[in-house]
């Protein structure tokens, strides 16, 4: 990396704040499983959530789009407080990329079409705008061929970029991505990370939950280790990947070079 | 008389009957879609006394033999208030088609992934939009197979009716064997005329689904 791209990396900092989770506490039932949480992500942020299985990276992550409801916090998005009422939450909802694991695209629509829908019924763009920035984006997920097809017929590695070119034709403010190459067979998993840093090279702000230590190390600005119902331990790739000062962060760490 | 003079012979009485069969089922099913999915949508309810209303009346229906059914509107209602056979016919087997409709819709509404409703709404798509859009469509494909089996199983059953004097085709069937003394001509007859419908059903679900399916091929 050259200073340049160091201080470009560092820069995200100083904007704005976009997303901002201040004490939050997420129960199932009677199980907590965040316990008074803070994140404060800024503009042109990447940060990347990684620990085990069961930490409560992705319920954080759905807490921030209102998938799953919070008992106790406050969470701004975009200066907005969330509430959960229905058209706030629609409206918050349209400014927030989110990629799933499991890809989840429409499977009775085509391609362009799972990428036009919510253009056409959420923003109200007429149809030959919304084709136009649907083709743009598949040409930049290099899919222009596959507009017609449906997602069936595509391999999950296809099926994902789709996806982020799905949440992109929103312009989001901020990219949520919920293990999106956990799914994926491995030698597929390439070609959405290189979506994924093209997307980060390009400014855009995401929050990652992720298991892929190389992505996190080539474009986070912040990991966060997440354990324990909380976060155990953050700051950039190079300290929390290579010498965390917790002893979970160590714990985390040896666990992963044991694979 | 030979098989085929018979078929001929009876072929203006027995296409009469068939409109009637027709009529009347076809007046059930419409009914039994629109109660049917009122159920469907009580069970699906986020209110509790809802869904119990819903699982009560399933269960009480299903529980019950289509001939009671039939009888009781027919003959417990004349007492109050007189039901003409053709609408005693037709309520009873609404209400009965209703009751497996109602599961039929709710397990198609439950056969979409959770996760596909959840990217509709990430993507800021309302509850309705994104039952429109996405939910329905996915759940018109999975019920639809199986609400074709459920309008084939009503076509047959609606001879049932013939107990309460509709003229409909297994009526007719009844009538023709007790005045030609050649029951087993007049129900293979009879037979013929259901088999027939049947086809024609089967065919027209088939047509639709294959359309419905094109992300599968």
């Amino acid at each position: 990396m050259t200073t340049q791209e160091a201080a470009e990396k560092q820069s995200g900092h100083e904007n704005e704040p976009l997303v901002e989770m201040r004490g939050i506490v997420k129960r199932f039932g009677d199980t907590v499983v965040l316990d008074g949480v803070d994140l404060v992500v800024h503009r042109g942020e990447v940060v990347v959530l990684i620990g085990p299985s069961g930490a409560g990276k992705s319920t954080l992550l759905r807490c921030i789009n209102g998938l799953e409801r919070i008992q106790e916090g406050t969470i701004h998005v975009v200066g907005e407080e969330l509430v959960y009422k229905e058209k706030h939450l629609n409206h918050i909802r349209s400014r927030i990329g989110m990629v799933f694991q499991a890809f989840n695209l429409f499977p009775h629509m085509k391609v362009i079409d799972n990428i036009t829908m919510a253009q056409q019924d959420v923003l109200n763009r007429p149809r030959k705008e919304a084709r136009a920035r649907a083709e743009e984006l598949l040409e930049r997920v290099g899919l222009t061929e596959k507009a017609q097809e449906y997602p069936d017929n595509l391999s999950g590695g296809q099926q994902q970029r789709v996806a982020i070119a799905r949440s992109l034709a929103m312009d989001p403010e901020v990219m949520l991505f919920d293990e999106p190459t956990s799914a994926l067979d491995p030698e597929l998993v390439g070609e959405v990370l290189q979506v994924m840093r093209t997307l980060a090279d390009e400014g855009m702000t995401m929050i990652v939950v992720s298991h892929e230590m190389r992505f996190a190390r080539r474009a986070a600005h912040r990991v966060m280790l997440m354990a324990d119902k909380g976060i155990v331990e953050e700051g950039p790739p190079e300290q929390v990947l290579e010498k965390p000062n917790s002893e979970r962060g160590k714990a985390f760490l040896h666990e992963l070079g044991d694979d | 008389m030979s098989f085929f003079e018979y078929l001929v012979d009876t072929a203006p009485l027995f296409l009469e009957a068939t409109r009637i069969t027709l009529t009347l089922t076809a007046t059930a099913l419409a009914i039994a879609m629109i109660l049917g999915a009122l159920v469907a949508a009580m069970s699906m309810s986020s209110v509790a006394v809802l869904r119990w209303i819903a699982t009560g009346f399933i269960g009480v229906i299903r529980g019950t033999p289509l001939i009671a059914q039939i009888f009781v509107l027919y003959f417990g209602i004349s007492g109050v208030l007189l039901l003409p056979a053709f609408w005693a016919g037709s309520i009873a087997l609404a209400v009965h088609n209703s009751a497996y409709i109602a599961e039929i819709v709710r397990s198609g509404f439950q056969s979409v992934p959770e996760g596909l409703t959840e990217a509709s709404r990430s993507v800021g798509m309302s509850q309705l939009k994104t039952l429109r859009r996405v939910r329905a469509p996915l759940a018109l494909r999975a019920i639809l197979p199986v609400l074709g089996s459920q309008f084939i199983i009503a076509v047959k059953d609606s001879s049932l009716v013939a107990f309460i004097g509709m003229p409909e085709l297994f009526r007719t069937s009844q009538n023709l064997a007790a005045s030609t003394y050649q029951p087993l001509t007049m129900y293979l007859i009879v037979s013929l005329y259901y088999l027939a419908i049947v086809l024609v059903l089967t065919l027209l679900v088939n047509r639709l689904e294959h359309r419905l399916s094109a992300h599968r091929r």
